[in-house]
């Protein structure tokens, strides 16, 4: 490459022009340079793309020493099958299982109003929506997960809840229907977006297909589309799960935080997401056992949307239809 | 049909059938549309409710006071000053360690790693990293940031814990639209001699600069509104003073102090009024909410904006 073509090397254009060997030499010289500087170049970008690896480690590690600590004194036995959670007692129970009520409580009320809408919603705007609704109507949509969970929470608590107790005489200020109901319309952009970016993702000839057999749009859409696009819906409902799982600040503020188990949603609940935040809250010393106990809550935590998240990159794999 | 009369009553029967099972099918698209739209209305009716309840109730306390003031024990007086400042320079350190190291994470992965093994590991577990919930985050820089490496419950905690969270985001984003870069564009450039990394950082960066940006203010967004993690790293909620101005006060202030500052962020301090059983704090918090949700949203639509722009003005 001659130096004059090399915007790296401008100060080398006002020495004399090299011959023969000397010129040779200096090529060799610049190729070998150049060589160092990309490999280091390289190295420091590697470095960075590991990061989140050095995160994802740093995470398990982080659980795995302070929850240690936690289960030499707490039998795993009684944390799986104990029915009392009252680790902040001077007689602590650790029973995960009181928790894991709220949590999956809270999750079934916010599934059950994101599947079904945002199915639909995704059905609607892939399949029967112009252009142009479908353009204006979906970043609208997309702006309801931009708006912070704690502000749901606001929601909830003071909008949602005295509405519900107007229509549910009895309903304490603290329930998980509220706060759950609210979680649902947050996750369901998460559910429309990727089920629509499946569908839209089916290639026109089936539709063609189907519409050439005489199928109505509802028709090709549930028939055609939908078993096509599988593989995407399932996987958006497991982000949607493990969504609904992770939340923390709406049922942190609108749920209560009172540990019990039970299954019913018009009761307040702790989940294992607001318990973290009530222990951190407080003023725990660092190496106390309550301290401990919310990395072993937060493992639980991550296990849980672990198993979600290998199941929807299972899902995606075992069932994705090729075209 | 009328074409053919006197051929006996069954096929016009069926006729009729058909044309009333047609009818019937037909009914159903127009019944799903009005559910479909119903649905998106359910969602959209929500953001609109939730716009104009905050609006009506904490527009009394959108005075320029409230945003001057610290927080106070009396409701009236109390303001976000410490909050929306707490805020800023948090967002601020967060992208200082994200957008460089996401940008360059995804250049490594799109330009540069070869496919095998290690690469596989780093993909697999980038999109893990966006399922985990942000309250893990919280956790691990409670161990690591504030008790391991001593930083504290400050500012620079919270700014790296955020930037972590949003790493994937930026990840993601950037390989986008480093991927929607013809090929071709990188050819031209090596066939001119040019180095890998003259090739990314004299076309591919500045060509994908829409999109990257795109990704980056989505995940400032995420970040400016994450309230759980900031909690678990035991940020107070009660803060009535700012972080130190770099090289003023008696002594000095380093030029670094503000970094290891306690501090407040705006989502805290809706949590910390939300929580409050006295309905004045309650307005404050709709106010700050508001102040929080303009934010938030003015940064989603400024990306929305700019990822429709490009789709419309880029034809390679």
């Amino acid at each position: 490459m001659p130096a004059t073509l090399n915007p790296e090397r401008g100060a080398g254009l006002a020495e004399p022009r090299l011959t023969g060997e000397a010129r040779l030499a200096q090529l060799a010289r610049d190729k070998v340079r150049r060589k160092r500087r990309e490999r280091t170049i390289e190295t420091v970008l590697l470095a960075a793309a590991c990061v989140s690896v050095f995160t994802t480690l740093g995470i398990v590690y982080i659980l795995l020493k302070e929850s240690f600590v936690f289960f030499q004194e707490v039998p795993l036995w009684d944390f799986l099958t104990d029915t009392q959670w009252t680790p902040l007692f001077s007689d602590a129970r650790f029973g995960i299982v009181v928790l894991l009520s709220g949590t999956l409580t809270s999750s079934a009320v916010a599934l059950l109003v994101a599947i079904p809408l945002g199915t639909i919603i995704a059905i609607y705007l892939s399949e029967f929506a112009g252009h142009k609704t479908r353009e204006t109507l979906k970043p609208v949509l997309e702006l309801l997960s931009g708006v912070p969970t704690i502000i749901y929470g606001y929601f909830a608590l003071l909008f949602v809840t005295p509405i519900l107790q107007k229509l549910i005489p009895g309903l304490p200020g603290f329930n998980i229907l509220s706060a759950g109901l609210v979680m649902g319309v947050m996750i369901i952009p998460y559910v429309s977006s990727l089920s629509e970016d499946a569908m839209r993702a089916v290639p026109m000839s089936l539709r063609e297909g189907s519409y050439a057999m005489g199928a109505t749009r509802f028709q090709t859409a549930v028939h055609v589309v939908v078993p096509a696009a599988l593989s995407g819906i399932a996987s958006a409902y497991i982000l949607g799960i493990s969504r609904a799982v992770g939340e923390t600040m709406i049922l942190a503020v609108a749920a209560g935080m009172q540990p019990q188990l039970s299954f019913n949603p018009l009761e307040p609940a702790a989940t294992i997401t607001s318990f973290i935040v009530q222990v951190a809250l407080g003023d725990l010393p660092h190496g106390s056992i309550g301290y401990q106990t919310i990395f072993a809550a937060g493992l639980m935590l991550l296990l849980l949307t672990l198993v979600f998240n290998l199941l929807g990159y299972w899902i995606r794999r075992r069932y994705r239809e090729a075209y | 049909m009328a074409a053919a009369p006197g051929a006996g009553s069954a096929p016009a029967d069926a006729h009729a059938d058909l044309r009333r099972m047609i009818r019937a099918r037909k009914r159903r698209d127009v019944l799903f549309s009005v559910v479909g739209i119903l649905s998106l209305m359910v969602g959209v009716l929500t953001l609109l409710a939730l716009f104009v309840d905050m609006a009506i109730t904490g527009a009394p306390r959108l005075t320029p006071e409230f945003f001057t003031s610290f927080p106070s024990r009396r409701a009236g007086q109390a303001g976000i000053l410490s909050a929306w400042v707490g805020s800023i320079l948090v967002m601020f350190v967060t992208a200082f360690f994200a957008v460089p190291v996401g940008v360059a994470g995804a250049i490594y992965l799109e330009e540069y790693a070869k496919k095998n093994w290690f690469t596989d590991i780093i993909e697999i577990n980038i999109s893990n990293l966006a399922g985990v919930p942000s309250i893990v985050y919280g956790l691990l820089a409670l161990g690591l940031f504030v008790y391991t490496f001593g930083f504290g419950q400050s500012i620079l905690s919270a700014g790296l814990t955020l930037a972590l969270l949003i790493l994937p985001i930026v990840i993601v984003a950037t390989r986008e639209a480093l991927r929607s870069i013809p090929q071709h564009i990188r050819e031209a450039a090596y066939a001119c001699g040019a180095s890998r990394w003259q090739v990314v950082s004299h076309h591919l960066v500045p060509y994908g600069m829409p999109g990257i940006l795109t990704g980056v203010i989505i995940g400032m967004a995420r970040a400016i509104g994450e309230t759980a993690p900031i909690i678990t790293i035991g940020a107070l909620t009660f803060i009535a003073f700012l972080p130190p101005v770099p090289l003023t006060g008696e002594p000095p202030a380093g030029l670094f102090d503000w970094l290891f500052s306690p501090f407040t962020v705006m989502p805290i301090q809706i949590f910390n009024w939300t929580s409050r059983p006295d309905p004045a704090f309650h307005q404050n918090a709709a106010a700050a909410a508001f102040v929080l949700v303009l934010m938030t949203l003015a940064m989603n639509g400024l990306a929305i904006w700019l990822r429709y722009r490009l789709r419309k003005k880029l034809k390679w």
